[in-house]
């Protein structure tokens, strides 16, 4: 069955490496909805967060043909009962609007808060997961939106156990071993 | 200021080791130095403007590393296919950037689907240039991202002994595959403090799985349970050289063995528990009782749809047992009921002492019947026919007997290719070379000539359809050049007759662009100065091999066959097993 999964990636650093994860979606026309990288708390070490819409028994064989990749440590696929995300986004709004009692009320609503104020315009931020930001952008939209913009998705695993560990083992070890 | 890559990496610090180890050499230098660490002495490539820095430096070691010039450089991917299949060593090929770089597209691909080790070097436009669509620049490391095991771009002289290190490493270890290693202009032009380490680790890479033991017994289980145990032998048995334990458990348990087409020469064709080949135009046997067995031992293969035909009518009442170094090909096309993910050698090694002796000649016999039911609707008329134009396979008998079977068998792609599989009664081990996954049209030249030099003191033949031959046929300029002793046979129904067949069993006979009105193929190889003769008559075969068997040097025989010859049996494309036909 079609629905939303998240696929989490743990990769070394390594240029293109981006291109080698993506190109095995591709292959088999699975579309990417959001895709966030970062370094993790280990340095050389990077997580790739991937949403996409597919069924679960054709994403395991996609993570299993990621986890085949030289520069690529583990892959794995969550639906959504097994992470607990986060997306972040931000508005930017014209200064006017805040003569309008309502926006603080969507402000407090909606636990958003202001980054920066300037004579023409404001930025919000709100994370929160895609429906929510979307909700607050529809009210948002009356009081004069310049921009809007949003990140792709954090996730944590609920059944993760020592994944800290294991990063930190990994860091303890080279990256190879060109020996003499 | 980017220029600063160009220039020697000097610093004080380089300076004073200098003086303790005086091996301050040129990228260039560095690469050569490096294959020979690698204990590389042939090299098939061919030389063009961002690899002239590393072509100068291997005129310095030609003492050291032969150097074949191809006439194209796919032709030098196949040509290093070969070489490894036949000789076990990794082939190694250089190329230009740009188009010669694109290419090696075509064997990179061939490389990868059939898990063959190749290390390509390519040169590339100085690091400067890089994506500014420089003379022959091309983003060779994205063409090849997703039909290599491994790739990368190197870009300072001080890091291609590493990458080359690594690059040997990933091509050989686990499941093999094609790595290609791009280095730019002014990466070979620079200088570094050279020393060779050799790579045996990758923090993310683990190639050989830990065996599961409790698999391992489970699967002993299964087999010692089974009353229809059956083998389905594959590549990976070769790659692990695990050929010895394969016969072994087949004889301990009596259990027939059927082999994929990449799998053909792991077990003797003679051998009696060996039953045959697998696939779309396997043997009749093998195909059949794929539905009939309890048990399915799958080795060091991949479930390919040439073999499974319709997925969901496969072998839906065996157990599946599958042996697989790479875990991503367990469950991919078919679920196991034991997956064991474990080298086949390893793999094999700690389940035979499990395994109880056992005896299931009334299951071997069904084969043998199906044998029989083959021999009699196809199998006899094509190997003896005694009227009408020759037959491909009575030629490849023929090459067969003549040779004892110990000839190394190079065969391209279409009928040819299985008529050649099918009737080629192997005897030894890695003496069956031919391109199974892509299918690759014009791989069997360069491939025999690679497999030549890699086994020089075995005979290559390499049996080419019409077709195939004139995709790669300028190959014999490299033939003639390095005196290569292939011995070539085309055979020749001035059709592409694979493709001719499909157009009259499923396309009402609209023969669309498959004639092929041909050049004359013994003057084709005269002009390269490598002697031929063409044979029309039955009369003239049996002499016409043992000439070109026992003509020194390369040899190019065209047997003109039977134009709308089919190949049986069939299972026609993504039908179940059970609809193969015999005729």
């Amino acid at each position: 069955m079609q629905k939303e999964y998240t696929v989490t990636v743990y990769t070394e650093d390594r240029c293109g490496i981006t291109n080698r994860i993506t190109v095995i979606f591709t292959r088999r026309g699975i579309n990417i909805t959001s895709l966030t990288t970062a370094e993790t708390e280990v340095p050389g070490i990077y997580k790739f967060v991937i949403t996409v819409m597919s069924n679960r028994e054709l994403l395991e064989k996609v993570v299993g043909q990621i986890e085949r990749l030289i520069e690529i440590h583990r892959a794995f696929v969550h639906d959504e009962d097994e992470v607990v995300y986060q997306e972040l986004a931000l508005y930017k709004v014209s200064t006017k609007s805040l003569h309008n009692g309502d926006i603080e009320k969507i402000i407090r609503d909606n636990n958003a808060r202001i980054l920066t104020i300037t004579p023409d315009y404001f930025v919000l931020e709100k994370t929160g997961h895609q429906q929510e930001l979307i909700g607050m952008l529809q009210k948002l939209e009356p009081y004069g939106l310049i921009e809007y913009t949003k990140s792709g998705r954090v996730a944590i695993v609920k059944w993760s156990r020592r994944f800290h560990e294991h990063l930190k083992d990994l860091s303890l070890l080279e990256a190879d071993n060109l020996k003499d | 200021m980017q220029q600063k890559d160009v220039l020697p990496m000097k610093s004080e610090d380089s300076d004073k080791r200098e003086a303790a180890t005086p091996e301050i050499i040129t990228g260039a230098e560095a690469v050569i130095r490096s294959l020979i660490a690698e204990d590389v002495d042939t090299i098939f490539g061919y030389p063009g403007g961002a690899i002239m820095p590393i072509y100068d430096a291997l005129y310095d070691f030609q003492n050291k590393v032969h150097h074949i010039l191809v006439r194209h450089e796919q032709g030098a991917t196949h040509a290093a296919q070969g070489y490894t299949r036949a000789g076990g060593k990794t082939g190694v090929v250089f190329a230009t950037s740009g188009p010669g770089a694109t290419n090696l597209v075509t064997g990179l691909a061939d490389a990868y689907m059939d898990s063959t080790p190749m290390v390509c070097i390519t040169g590339q436009v100085a690091a400067v240039l890089l994506g500014t669509d420089a003379f022959q620049e091309t983003d060779v490391i994205g063409i090849t991202t997703p039909i290599t095991k491994w790739n990368i771009q190197v870009t300072r002289p001080e890091d291609i002994p590493g990458a080359i290190a690594k690059a040997f490493y990933v091509a050989k270890s686990g499941r093999p595959g094609p790595v290609l290693v791009d280095i730019t202009k002014n990466a070979q032009v620079g200088k570094l403090d050279f020393q060779y380490k050799a790579c045996d680790y990758i923090r993310s890479y683990k190639p050989v799985p830990v065996l599961d033991m409790e698999a391992v017994q489970k699967a002993a289980d299964v087999i010692n349970n089974a009353k229809k145990p059956y083998i389905l032998a594959g590549h990976g048995i070769l790659i692990s050289g695990a050929e010895k334990l394969l016969v072994e458990l087949s004889d301990k348990a009596q259990i027939p063995v059927a082999s994929t087409l990449l799998g053909l020469s792991a077990m003797s064709t003679s051998h009696p528990n060996y039953v045959g080949m697998l696939g779309m135009h396997g043997n009749y046997g093998p195909n059949i009782n794929t539905n009939e067995a309890d048990v399915i031992i799958a080795i060091g293969m991949r479930f390919d749809d040439r073999v499974t035909g319709e997925v969901n009518s496969y072998a839906r009442q065996a157990q599946i047992i599958h042996i697989e170094i790479d875990k991503a090909e367990i469950n991919k096309i078919i679920n196991a009921d034991v997956a064991v993910h474990a080298d086949a050698k390893d793999a094999l090694t700690a389940l035979l002492p499990l395994i109880n002796k056992a005896d299931h000649a009334e299951w071997l016999e069904t084969f043998r019947a199906a044998d029989r039911m083959e021999e009699e609707k196809v199998t006899r008329k094509e190997l003896y026919p005694t009227e009408g134009q020759l037959k491909m396979a009575e030629v490849v008998r023929l090459i067969s007997e003549q040779t004892n079977g110990e000839a190394i068998l190079v065969t391209d792609v279409g009928q040819h290719q299985m008529i050649a599989s099918r009737y080629y009664r192997f005897k030894n081990p890695n003496t069956n070379i031919t391109s199974g996954g892509m299918g690759t049209m014009g791989f069997s030249l360069p491939a025999a000539m690679g497999a030549k030099v890699g086994a020089p003191d075995k005979t290559v033949v390499a049996v080419i359809g019409d077709g195939c031959f004139q995709m790669t046929l300028q190959e014999l300029g490299t033939i003639y050049q390095t005196q290569i002793g292939v011995k070539i046979v085309i055979l020749n129904n001035n059709f592409l007759g694979m493709v001719r067949q499909w157009q009259q069993l499923f396309f009402d006979k609209r023969y669309s662009s498959t004639e092929m009105i041909n050049p004359d193929f013994v003057q084709i190889a005269k002009g390269f100065f490598v002697p031929g003769r063409k044979v029309t008559e039955r009369s003239e075969i049996a002499g016409a091999v043992k000439e070109m068997l026992d003509t020194p040097g390369a040899y190019l025989l065209e047997v003109v066959v039977e134009q709308e010859d089919n190949v049986f049996p069939m299972v026609p494309a993504g039908a179940p097993l059970t609809s193969i036909r015999l005729e």
